[in-house]
């Protein structure tokens, strides 16, 4: 493509915008890092049983509750923000994100 | 009471509702108000459908049995929704530049608009559904049963059967009535998307409603509700991280690839825009249904009795309590979000169905004429109807047969992985200009073998369609094929293995028959336009040749839009080319634009395939293109011809305005010429009259006086007889009656002559001669070239104004003719009069006394009479005349 044409740098504004659609692809992959982090949560001993509760060294629900719904809102805010910030035209820019 | 009575009503009130909110939202589309039908609001609602009643009972069922594992399916969709950057972007950009009406028809256009594609991906996504759409009869059969085993005075049987039947006839009606209501080109169905964004908001109130009176009725507020949390049977993280992870990836994939998530996600999108709003208001809505699950869970397994279906807790928590209402609205909720769910499958599928088997099959039995015979938009619309039912039909009897025993989450899974196989050939079609149709076939078989064999069949349990001995030893023994533990990796979670070794093995599948296989050139095209979508946005088919009637195209067009839209588009079109009335002329852009408009009412493949039986060219081959080719290179050999012609023309004008400009000088020369010889022979006949008068009159003239004038007059009449001499030897020369003395002879004897006759010896003109060169024998009429010498040798001595006048006669050859160059040193002829030297009676200057001007002229009409030219060669620093004669006058004397 018309590499040649595209300019090197870009003025602040547009530079903003491409560095918030930046934000936008690397939001999912925050997303997925995040609700990652519950596959290194120990597992219960089998030994101890369900019946010990907290002594097994497990991670209780609601705190596993917390910390997944808490990701959530804050995915939520962020695309709420990024969405609210990245202009309505931006989409006639051309999409591959330059510097 | 929790009388089942009540609840009837209430249930078909809620569907007269539904109906009113569905029709209403209809007029005012066909209005034209439909404006606020559209805004992302009701986009992100209409996505709501993700969440059916497995969502709504299911997931409290799942949380029951395996904690919080049931996040998993709505954290994939998150992740998908709060990344639409990447893919659902240029998703819906495809859908909407592409007029794509279903995943089928996006995959079937993406690899050459293939209709074999396009069946595979239909059957697959009918295999895929049925069993969801059970699970939907059944979870509403299953609600109608816990209000009727509460019901101490229900007089109705909780016949699970006929409920499922009366229900599934319900949706069956309302998805006919405004699913198929009319062949809108964009498929779009605004009654349909109003209904469901209405079960959206009472779904996630109705559940939010339970969840507020379980953590504060029930359980106590917030605190005490996660201290019972930890305290109950899930109280502990207990996760298989594989699960986890994989679960995470299957809800992602299928979130994409279910019939009814692509219905809403990209056909009934209207505004990309929309998506904006979704990425963070769909994440939300999904948080919020499954908030309060876990709480429902807990408190469920906590109040009711030991062995209570989990899967009701929704509706037996608010029961249990006393809580009526809100075990209804609950109740409405669970209905909502299951009837919601089977209208857009029933919908999604149908169109598939209808568009990629229906049609083909009906094309193909019409014979070729089948775009023109009979009412295709009549055809469609019943086809669509029919598939409705027969989907419906085919949940029910799998309800029936299954026996509503398994529990939903499995089903739904069970689901998820069978639509998850389009995942390679959708994603890899969208982002990949080497996917080829091959490889998208083969990774789809792959996929579906696997999926089949080792998650669908054991699914329906041990013994059911699989013996225990293939479950356990393999087929025929072979213990690496065992259905559950492909290639002897056991152990794994049953779910997971499926999941992992269909998708791999579907996508090494996708790659390597891509790799493997050349692609069509219109497999190339649509790959291009799929990929590079956001670079540009035309479509890629080009029509060729005009030989469609455009009386066709619309009476074709009219059955299958209706007439009044077919017309319209026609008129407009039309409008456009600068056309009167309702024909177009069939260019390609307009047989595109059509195509495009049509492939919204029965699919690409099938909109191809009639604008082709049309055209006479089903589908642009190679042969096409080199036709096209050829065409254009036609096109611009002609071009250049008629540049040529135009030069041409360009070039003859020039030369008739200088013909012309010639033809206006020598008339004026010519009276110019009249007064000129009129003066020329009166001037000697006014000195002989006068002079013989005195001779006559004056009697004592001397001697010498009388010589003297005798003399005059005779020179005088000498001078006459010369111009009139001249004037003869011209008009024969002319006339062409004169007589060649063919001699031979020497080119420098004849100078030598020309030389002497000229009489120059004495008179100051220098001549410079190269008698070696001149040493050329002749055979031609010396005296007439002698003649023309002379005159061009006293024109010099006439005219040369140098100081020490010069004149060069140089010889040579150019190629066979025989050049004699007379070059003089003097100001030369100006340029205006050189065109006119030759003429007769032309004069360079009139100042300068001469001849009559006639002298070149004959050397013009003697040199012709010899087959040979005089021109004037400018640019010699003087007067300059080229005589050429030609070859065979040199060589015959040889």
């Amino acid at each position: 493509m018309s590499k040649a044409a595209k300019a090197l740098f870009l003025e602040r504004r547009s530079y903003r915008q491409r560095r918030l659609m930046d934000a936008l692809r690397l939001l999912p992959l925050l997303g997925a890092v995040l609700w990652a982090v519950p596959l290194l949560w120990g597992q219960p001993e089998p030994a101890a049983g369900a019946a010990d509760g907290t002594g097994s060294g497990g991670m209780p629900t609601s705190h596993a509750m917390l910390y997944i719904f808490g990701v959530w809102a804050v995915l939520a805010i962020l695309a709420l923000c990024l969405s609210l910030r990245l202009d309505r035209s931006v989409d006639k820019m051309d999409a591959p994100g330059g510097a | 009471m929790a009388s089942l009575n009540v609840l009837i009503v209430v249930c078909l009130l809620y569907v007269a509702l539904l109906f009113a909110v569905a029709f209403m939202a209809e007029r005012a589309a066909l209005m034209g108000q439909g404006g606020w039908l559209r805004s992302p609001v009701v986009y992100t609602l209409s996505l709501s459908i993700y969440c059916t009643a497995w969502t709504f009972y299911g997931a409290v069922g799942y949380a029951a049995r395996s904690g919080l594992e049931y996040l998993t399916i709505y954290i994939g969709p998150t992740l998908v929704m709060v990344g639409w950057w990447w893919g659902l972007r240029k998703l819906v950009r495809i859908g909407r530049t592409q007029r794509i009406t279903s995943v089928a028809d996006l995959i079937s256009s993406r690899y050459g608009k293939s209709n074999t594609l396009a069946v595979f991906v239909t059957a697959l996504a009918v295999i895929g559904t049925t069993p969801y759409i059970a699970l939907q009869l059944q979870s509403v059969t299953l609600s109608f049963a816990s209000f009727a085993s509460a019901d101490p005075n229900s007089s109705v049987p909780a016949d699970s059967r006929s409920t499922a039947l009366w229900v599934a006839v319900g949706l069956a009606l309302f998805t006919i009535l405004f699913g198929t209501r009319n062949l809108d080109a964009n498929e779009r169905h605004h009654g349909v998307v109003m209904a469901i964004a209405l079960e959206a908001v009472v779904k996630l109130f109705a559940l939010l409603a339970v969840g507020v009176f379980v953590v504060w009725g029930v359980g106590g507020g917030i605190g005490e509700t996660l201290a019972r949390i930890d305290t109950s049977e899930i109280g502990e993280w207990q996760m298989n991280g594989g699960r986890w992870a994989g679960l995470t990836m299957l809800s992602a994939a299928a979130f994409l690839t279910l019939p009814r998530m692509f219905q809403v996600l990209v056909v009934e999108n209207e505004d990309e825009q929309h998506l904006r709003t979704a990425s963070w208001a769909f994440p939300t809505y999904l948080m919020l249904m499954s908030l309060f699950v876990v709480p429902i869970a807990v408190v469920g397994l906590e109040v009711l009795p030991a062995g209570s279906n989990p899967d009701q807790f929704v509706l037996t928590v608010p029961l249990s309590q006393g809580q009526d209402k809100l075990a209804m609205l609950s109740f409405l909720g669970g209905f909502s979000s299951a009837t919601s769910m089977v209208i857009v499958a029933a919908i999604a599928l149908s169109t598939m169905v209808s568009n990629h088997v229906v049609m083909p099959i009906w094309l193909r039995l019409a014979g070729g004429g089948a775009a023109m015979a009979g009412d295709v938009r009549h055809v469609v619309l019943v086809a669509r109807r029919v598939s409705i039912a027969v989907i419906l039909v085919l949940g029910y009897l799998y309800y029936r047969v299954s026996g509503g025993g398994t529990a939903l989450a499995a089903i739904g899974l069970v689901s998820f992985a069978g639509v998850a196989q389009f995942l390679p050939a959708l994603m890899g079609g969208i982002f990949w200009r080497g996917a080829t149709r091959v490889g998208a076939l083969a990774g789809l078989s792959m996929g579906f073998v696997i999926w089949c064999y080792s998650l669908l069949l054991p699914s329906f349990g041990e013994g059911i369609l699989m013996s225990e001995a293939l479950m356990t030893q393999g087929p025929w023994g072979i213990a690496w094929l065992r259905p559950q533990a492909l290639f002897g990796i056991s152990g794994m979670d049953p779910l997971v293995h499926a999941v992992l070794w269909s998708l791999l093995l579907n996508t090494s599948a996708f790659i390597l028959g891509s790799l493997a296989s050349f692609p069509h050139p219109l497999e190339r095209l649509q790959g291009a336009q799929f990929v590079n979508v956001f670079d540009h946005s035309g479509n890629p088919q080009s029509w060729s040749g005009g030989i469609a009637q455009s009386e066709d195209l619309m009476i074709m067009a009219q059955r299958m839009m209706g007439a009044a839209q077919a017309q319209a588009l026609f008129q407009a079109e039309a409008a456009r080319q600068g056309l009167g009335g309702y024909l177009p002329e069939p260019t390609p852009e307009f047989l595109q634009r059509l195509e495009r408009e049509l492939s919204g009412s029965v699919g690409a493949a099938t909109a191809h395939a009639m604008v082709s039986q049309i055209m006479g060219a089903a589908t642009v081959s190679v042969e096409d293109l080199l036709a096209v080719a050829d065409e254009t290179a036609q096109m611009m050999e002609y071009s250049s011809q008629l540049e040529a012609k135009s030069a041409e023309l360009t070039r003859t004008a020039g030369q008739l305005r200088e013909a012309n400009e010639k033809l206006t000088q020598l008339s004026v020369q010519k009276d110019a010429f009249l007064s000129q010889i009129s003066h020329e022979l009166r001037t000697p006949m006014t000195s002989i009259r006068a002079f013989s008068e005195i001779l006559r009159d004056a009697p004592d003239l001397s001697a010498q006086e009388l010589s003297k004038y005798a003399s005059i007059i005779h020179d005088e009449a000498l001078r006459l007889t010369r111009l009139l001499d001249d004037l003869l030897d011209l008009s024969v020369l002319e006339s062409g009656q004169v007589s060649l003395n063919m001699r031979d002879g020497v080119l420098s004897g004849v100078i030598d002559h020309a030389v002497a006759a000229a009489g120059v010896e004495g008179a100051g003109l220098i001549i410079r001669r190269d008698r070696l060169r001149e040493n050329v024998p002749l055979h031609t009429d010396l005296d007439r070239l002698a003649q023309v010498f002379i005159n061009l040798i006293a024109n010099a001595q006439k005219y040369c104004d140098a100081p020490v006048p010069v004149l060069s006669i140089e010889v040579s050859r150019r190629g066979d003719d025989l050049v004699v160059d007379f070059v003089d040193n003097g100001t030369g002829i100006p340029s205006q009069a050189q065109a006119l030297v030759f003429e007769k009676f032309s004069r360079v200057s009139d100042g300068q006394a001469g001849g009559a001007g006639l002298g070149l002229a004959i050397c013009r009409e003697i040199m012709m009479r010899l087959g040979g030219a005089i021109t004037y060669l400018p640019g010699q620093g003087g007067a300059a005349f080229r005589l050429s004669l030609p070859a065979r006058v040199a060589l015959a004397a040889q």
